[in-house]
């Protein structure tokens, strides 16, 4: 192994270890588990997006569409159909996905600023359908009557309904799988295609990539993996919330990405802990917290175009 | 067969015609130039065959098959592979990343999410022996982007040729570069051509360059074909010398 692999190796092992270990070094530092789950699950969230973002070199304005979607699929399933938490993530996923699948069709052949204007729209059209659909969706008051499920495992059943910690493992569980699904679809030659094509997209066609059909699969990927995440934030608050489909919650996820560093994988996970973070810690003190993200935002980058895991990488180097 | 054959193609932008009945075969193993004063139609001319846009009338036909309307990456699948006036590559991938994606595509991986042990020796031995051939081997971990002119010239050859095409078109290969660098690009293309046994089509503003690599020349002028031959041929053409090479001397 050379420095370089060593090097991700040890920032790998440093990263897995600050996650697993969480609930313990958060209580000492004046945080508490559950906003270590929210962490995990928008920084879920940020790195579904960042798929599409940094790693296929395209801006979807809209994606909180398909987070509210597989939330709404999950609050769903566990109101009228099935009380099973398993069932529950994979139906929020597939409502996201699906709806990404075939909305992407639409969208893949715009670029830029039009590919960013029709995933908004195409977003609004899902915040309005929860926000008028009150009999199902509960409208403006959103999604409520559902709780998250005990998971049975043979033997004994996890109570994550009570327990921050079981929930936790569980969620990290959750994203682990996500997360590591997602780092193996970059390492493959599908991944290598949607890196050229975030590269240089003429020299990418005239390789013989189909390049709408390539973004298009990203695209859709990404929306499962956002639906996945959206799922996970129905069962975080046992609640949907219409709000968690209005573009200004994709907003929120591009500039998490974006703010830790929408080139490297790991980045946007870090931007969303600082997002969440700070959230949590400034909405106590002022109703105008987000003005200070805004800053913090608008600071990285002007002074840190990579974002704040680039400048770290860089910095060490 | 030919490797290609062009009937008659026109393309038409608005009242502009950039391309005029123009009509063109390529026998396998040969190496044809084009050559035209600037705005003579040449680089629409090889959009035209690459597949960047349809001629407005007119046919291709590739291998046998009639290509005329197909995307641009059907025709590389079909084995045509491009290189541009203005190199196109990954700048911030390595070398041999760059040509990884070719090989991979070629080997049709490209949808694959996982590739196994010995498919990726495969490819990596590929590309390697492509990066020995334009004679890259010794730069395979430095960014693409960070090459000097010539060599990012060659590690787009090295991509195009990865695709193992049996039609290689060259847009100006030698644009912007200096002495040195001309040599060595020419030395490669001929060695492409000699050696390997390469069909290719060039475009190429150099004329020491064209007439010391074509087998054929073909002069563009104002969107039409005025002149085919061979070198010979074409240094003797008065209407060459008139349009052109009087121009240019």
């Amino acid at each position: 192994m050379n420095a370089e692999q060593i090097r991700k190796l040890i920032i790998l092992v440093a990263i897995w270890a600050a996650l697993l270990l969480a609930p313990y070094w958060m209580a000492p530092l004046g945080g508490y588990t559950a906003l270590a789950t929210r962490v995990l699950v928008l920084g879920l969230a940020a790195m579904s997006l960042n798929f599409l973002l940094g790693f296929t070199g395209v801006l979807s304005f809209g994606h909180a569409a398909y987070f509210g979607l597989g939330a709404y699929g999950a609050g769903l399933t566990l109101k009228f159909l099935a009380l099973s938490t398993p069932l529950a993530l994979v139906a929020g996923m597939l409502l996201g996905g699906l709806c990404g699948a075939i909305l992407g069709l639409l969208i893949v052949r715009r670029r830029g600023v039009y590919f960013a204007m029709v995933t908004i729209a195409f977003g609004q059209v899902f915040y309005y359908i929860a926000f008028q659909w009150s009999s199902l969706t509960g409208g403006d008051d959103g999604l409520r009557g559902f709780a998250r499920q005990p998971i049975g495992l043979g033997l004994f059943k996890l109570d994550i309904l009570t327990n921050a910690d079981s929930f936790y493992y569980f969620v990290l569980f959750c994203f682990a799988l996500a997360v590591g699904v997602m780092g193996f679809i970059l390492r493959s030659p599908f991944g290598r295609t949607m890196i050229a094509i975030r590269e240089n997209e003429r020299r990418s066609r005239f390789l013989g990539i189909p390049v709408e059909r390539h973004i298009w699969i990203a695209f859709t990927l990404s929306c499962f993996f956002m639906g996945f995440a959206g799922a996970l934030y129905a069962l975080v608050n046992n609640f949907a919330d219409p709000r968690g489909l209005h573009y200004s919650q994709s907003g929120d996820f591009v500039m998490m990405a974006v703010m830790g560093g929408m080139r490297s994988f790991w980045g946007p996970l870090l931007g969303a802990t600082v997002f969440v973070v700070l959230q949590d810690y400034l909405s106590s003190v002022t109703v105008n917290w987000m003005s200070f993200v805004g800053l913090l935002f608008v600071l990285v980058v002007l002074f840190f175009p990579r974002g704040l895991l680039g400048f770290f990488q860089r910095s060490k180097a | 067969m030919n490797v290609l054959e062009i009937n008659n193609v026109s393309k038409r932008f608005g009242n502009l015609v950039a391309v005029r009945d123009v009509s063109l075969t390529v026998a396998p193993g040969e190496l044809c130039a084009i050559i035209g004063p600037n705005g003579a139609g040449k680089t629409t001319f090889f959009n035209l065959i690459s597949g960047y846009f349809p001629p407005t009338s007119g046919t291709i036909t590739f291998d046998g098959q009639d290509i005329t309307r197909l995307a641009t990456h059907e025709r590389v699948v079909r084995g045509m592979a491009r290189t541009f006036q203005i190199t196109e590559i990954f700048p911030e991938l390595n070398v041999f990343e760059n040509v990884r994606i070719a090989a991979e595509v070629a080997s049709g991986y490209r949808l694959r999410p996982w590739i196994n042990r010995a498919e990726a020796a495969k490819v990596h031995q590929h590309v390697e022996e492509t990066l020995k051939l334009v004679g890259l081997e010794t730069k395979t971990d430095r960014l693409v982007g960070e090459l000097a002119h010539g060599d990012q010239r060659a590690a787009e050859i090295a991509m195009a040729l990865a695709l193992k095409p049996h039609l290689l078109l060259l847009d100006e290969p030698t644009a912007g570069m200096g002495d040195q660098e001309t040599y060595q690009i020419t030395r490669l293309i001929r060695r492409l051509h000699r050696d390997s046994n390469y069909t290719i089509v060039l475009i190429e503003h150099d004329m020491r360059v064209v007439f010391h690599l074509a087998d054929r020349i073909c002069v563009l002028d104002q969107g039409k074909m005025l002149a085919q031959g061979t070198p010979q041929e074409i240094a003797a053409n008065e209407a060459v010398q008139a349009a052109y090479l009087g121009h240019a001397a």
